[in-house]
């Protein structure tokens, strides 16, 4: 295997999403900031939903400021879909909004409870003054 | 070109749309934008390969579920649906907490309840020794029965003590 098809940018080794795609990583590799080495399924769930220059073209279209935050929530979205091949992401939506009309539910039942209970605490204040 | 109007991705791919294509039942010729989008974000040999992984029954709902995250991932090329899995998550939170405060109110009127209903069953001269077990046995719908003294009443600790604990004979031990 020749040694010059794997050479290594500058100290540092290559980043996951090089290795994974067996080629060199450059100084200016737009995945190396976001797919370290040290954490190879980050770009694997990624490539895997997306495909490698989906991801570039995306990373590419927001600032650089901003990429960081776009490679997390696309790994978590490919995550997602790997767990959830049908609803993906769109699934863990699905409970949070079940999850919200519950909770709203269950505080109206409440508050209708404390309603009732305070009127029925002052009619009680209210009859022990009476006496 | 066949007789059959290709279906959107094969005419925004330009191929042949064959009999068995894959995208046809899910992708209408008159709903171009729908596959334009998920190509966009995930390409459309991805999707290819994520639809034969699964079973026909569930490749509607498959490619519903991509639309919306490709629709959500242009129009937030930051954060895509994530930003709306954040957002309900902090809701749920917020929830959760009014629903603790309103149950500690629950709790708090339960308390000023009892003592309320103690108050005004506790005679004013204190003679009854069981005035308040009795009024709090009533709140919660219990049944006690009035045994004889001596078959009931246990002294703790001192004589200077008045604490006594009363035995609960429960109606169907008779």
């Amino acid at each position: 295997m020749p040694i010059g098809k794997f050479m290594m940018s500058g100290a540092g080794s290559r980043c996951a999403a090089c290795r994974y795609l067996r080629r060199r990583c450059s100084k200016d590799c737009i995945f190396s900031p976001h797919f370290p080495s040290s954490n190879p399924q980050r770009f694997a769930y990624v490539h895997r939903i997306y495909g490698a220059s989906n991801v570039a073209k995306m990373l590419q279209r927001v600032s650089e400021f901003e990429r960081s935050h776009a490679a997390d929530s696309l790994h978590l979205e490919a995550k997602c879909r790997v767990e959830d091949p049908v609803y993906g992401c769109v699934g863990l939506i699905s409970r949070l909004q079940r999850q919200i009309h519950n909770l709203e539910s269950e505080i109206a039942m409440t508050r209708a409870l404390v309603m009732m209970y305070e009127s029925s605490l002052d009619r009680r204040k209210g009859s022990a003054n009476g006496h | 070109m066949g007789t059959n109007t290709p279906c959107a991705s094969c005419k925004l791919l330009r191929r042949r749309c064959g009999k068995d294509c894959i995208f046809a039942p899910y992708f209408p010729s008159h709903e171009l934008h729908k596959f334009a989008i998920v190509h966009k974000v995930f390409g459309a040999s991805n999707v290819s390969k994520m639809l034969l992984e699964l079973p026909v029954h569930q490749r509607p709902d498959a490619v519903s579920s991509l639309v919306y995250e490709a629709t959500a991932r242009v129009r937030d090329p930051v954060y895509g649906c994530v930003g709306a899995i954040w957002h309900l998550q902090n809701q749920v939170s917020q929830l959760q907490m009014q629903l603790v405060v309103a149950q500690a109110e629950i709790l708090w009127i339960q308390m000023k309840r009892e003592e309320a209903a103690a108050a005004v069953l506790l005679p004013q001269n204190g003679s009854e020794p069981y005035g308040n077990e009795r009024a709090l046995a009533h709140l919660h719908g219990e049944s006690i029965i009035e045994l004889p003294h001596e078959l009931i009443v246990e002294d703790f600790g001192s004589d200077s003590s008045n604490y006594v604990s009363v035995q609960r004979v429960p109606l169907s031990t008779i």
